[in-house]
């Protein structure tokens, strides 16, 4: 009898199966490096035969020669660099320790939700961007007045996450604890927490890409440092090199935010094999 | 399976037997009259009505019935998780769920769900050591000690310790939340349909598991089911419920010896019990799809 014991799945040990995790690297694709180097191409010839509208870009060879010889040995251009991240990073990371509690408490307190709630909807739909006079007006430094508007766009989203995931929380999780014995306080920390834990992985992946849009738009407007200002201050400058190196390095940027974020996510959900 | 039930049995610190373990001191279940309305106030779904049973400590009970008739609601409600409308249920001669009684879980009641409920961000025996630690009538090497000896009994699960469950087969996942369930040493096993998604030959196995477990360390179990050979080849006795509202249409008594094995499946006695069931079972399905036209009309 017991000779049919583990048909239902091939022995495997659970060492091996977490360590054995598939890597994150794929072969070269040489397709997309033709593809890359095609498009340089294009834009570096629309530029030299003149195409209409190419007229104020600069080619891709003049933009590389601009960022070697002023830019990257500029710490100027690093302090921008150091800027931009610096609100990112404030605005996200108080989204964050503000929106996740928030979000668990309207979702586990009924008289906490039933008094914020409104005010949160209310607030919600208004666009980061919506808020920047307002915030120029209460905040004293322009400094703070951006890390606000940063926050902004971060918060709304992971608080809606988080209240979400513990709305939708799988009932029989619950029960389970319930049964075998946990407290109150222990099935929030044991079991809510950990429950919502892939919803605030969501919300931190949409809050970091939105922080981004929202900086770059506010330095434009409202700062007088960042990325979004060389980019802007080149083009009231027009010097068409600086708009492209302010593009390039804003994408950069907002890519590196989400290789720590995804790195981040990881952490925090070691049970998610892939 | 004889060197298999004496090895389960020394895991979970009984002694080494090979008839079915005697019938313990707790686990009496005694259900009485219990009806079950949800939204009274508004669509008041008659979900179960007037339900009795006397369920003996180490009875192996299955109820079987047509999807929506009430079973999980009946499970709810003795575990403790949604409270009844009318009449109560006895554990051990004490009331465990009255019409004043606020409905209360407990551990000496674990309900293993029909979609699974291991948590996903616990490995798997953190999933097993959950009870106990909760608890605290255990310390963490006691918990550990015990959570790897009856994981391994249980068709060498130990295996898959640290593996988180989402790793697992669904048939390993199962019999890791029996597992799980086991560790608290519950007075009553509510299985709802535990093994509803799963292949014949999965289940099989299972089936298999469950017996042994249950020759052993010989509890109360409530088992939810479609599966009328199922139903037959685990149970003492087969409760056939009706569609909606769920009363209890007819009692079927197993007297098939144990230990079973797969080959009882073959034997005439079995059969008879199944055509006995199916025809009960089939007349109130053909019932509850004929209201089901009415009320479309
Ligand atoms: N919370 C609820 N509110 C209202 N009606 C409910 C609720 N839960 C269950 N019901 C209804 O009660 C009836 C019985 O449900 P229950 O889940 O107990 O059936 P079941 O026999 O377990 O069915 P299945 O075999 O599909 O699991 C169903 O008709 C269902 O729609
Ligand atoms: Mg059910």
């Amino acid at each position: 009898m017991s000779s049919v014991e583990n048909t239902v799945s091939k022995p495997h040990p659970g060492k091996a199966l977490v360590a054995g995790r598939r890597s994150r690297l794929r072969p070269p694709n040489w397709r997309g490096s033709v593809a890359v180097v095609g498009f340089f191409l294009l834009w570096e010839i629309l530029v030299r035969a003149q195409v209409s509208g190419f007229a104020q870009i600069p080619s891709p060879v003049t933009v590389v020669k601009v960022l070697f010889t002023s830019y990257l040995l500029d710490p100027g251009y690093w302090e921008s660099w150091l800027t931009s991240f610096q609100r990112v990073l404030y605005g996200f990371v108080l989204a964050q320790l503000l929106g996740i509690p928030l979000g668990l408490l309207l979702g586990t307190r009924k008289t906490f939700n039933y008094l914020f709630y409104p005010v949160i909807e209310l607030l919600r739909p208004i666009p980061p961007l919506a808020w920047v006079p307002l915030s120029i007006l209460f905040w004293p430094t322009a400094e703070l007045s951006i890390v606000f508007i940063t926050f902004i766009g971060a918060f709304f989203i992971i608080v809606i996450n988080v209240h979400d995931a513990v709305r939708h929380i799988n009932k029989e999780h619950l029960w389970l604890a319930q049964s075998l014995g946990a407290s109150r306080g222990q099935i929030f920390r044991r079991i809510i927490v950990p429950s919502v834990i892939p919803s605030i992985a969501v919300g931190m992946t949409l809050g970091i890409a939105v922080t981004w849009n929202v900086v770059i738009a506010a330095e434009m407007i409202a700062a007088d440092s960042g990325l979004g200002r060389l980019t802007w201050e080149g083009y009231v400058s027009h010097t068409g090199p600086v708009v492209i190196i302010g593009m390039i390095s804003i994408g950069i940027a907002g890519y590196l935010s989400t290789l720590v974020v995804d790195w981040v996510e990881k952490r925090m959900m070691p049970w998610k094999t892939r | 399976m004889t060197a298999k039930i004496r090895s389960i049995a020394s895991a979970a610190g009984h002694e080494a037997q090979l008839d079915l373990a005697p019938r313990p001191a707790h686990g009496k279940l005694t259900i009485t009259e219990v009806g079950k309305i949800y939204d009274p106030q508004g669509a008041a779904v008659v979900a179960v009505s007037d339900c009795s049973m006397d369920i003996a400590a180490g009875d192996f009970l299955a109820i079987v019935g047509p999807s929506g008739c009430g079973k999980s609601t009946l499970v709810n409600i003795i575990a403790g998780f949604d409270n009844l409308s009318s009449g109560e249920i006895l554990l051990d001669d004490a009331p465990l769920a009255t019409t004043e009684q606020a409905p209360r879980p407990g551990s000496d009641r674990v309900v293993v769900f029909q979609n699974g409920a291991l948590f996903p961000w616990k490995s798997v025996l953190d999933n097993v050591m959950y009870g106990p630690l909760v608890q605290e009538v255990m310390t963490h090497r006691e918990a550990k000690r015990k959570a790897l000896d009856l994981l391994r009994r249980c068709g060498g699960l130990d295996r898959v310790a640290e593996a988180y469950p989402a790793q697992l087969s669904s048939g390993m996942q199962r019999r890791v939340e029996i597992v799980r369930a086991l560790m608290n040493d519950p007075k009553v096993l509510l299985l709802d349909e535990p093994f509803r998604a799963m292949d014949t030959v999965s289940k099989t196995t299972m089936h298999e598991h469950l017996l042994e477990m249950y020759h052993v360390c010989r509890k109360t179990i409530v088992f939810i089911t479609h599966d009328l050979e199922e139903a037959i080849f685990l149970a003492d006795r087969v409760v056939v419920m009706t569609s909606r509202p769920g009363t209890i249409k007819t009692t079927l008594d197993v007297t098939l010896p144990r230990p079973r094995t797969a080959a009882l499946l073959a034997s005439e006695d079995f059969r008879a019990l199944k055509a006995k069931l199916s025809a009960a079972v089939h007349e109130e399905a053909k019932r509850a799809f004929e209201r089901g036209e009415r009320e479309q009309a």
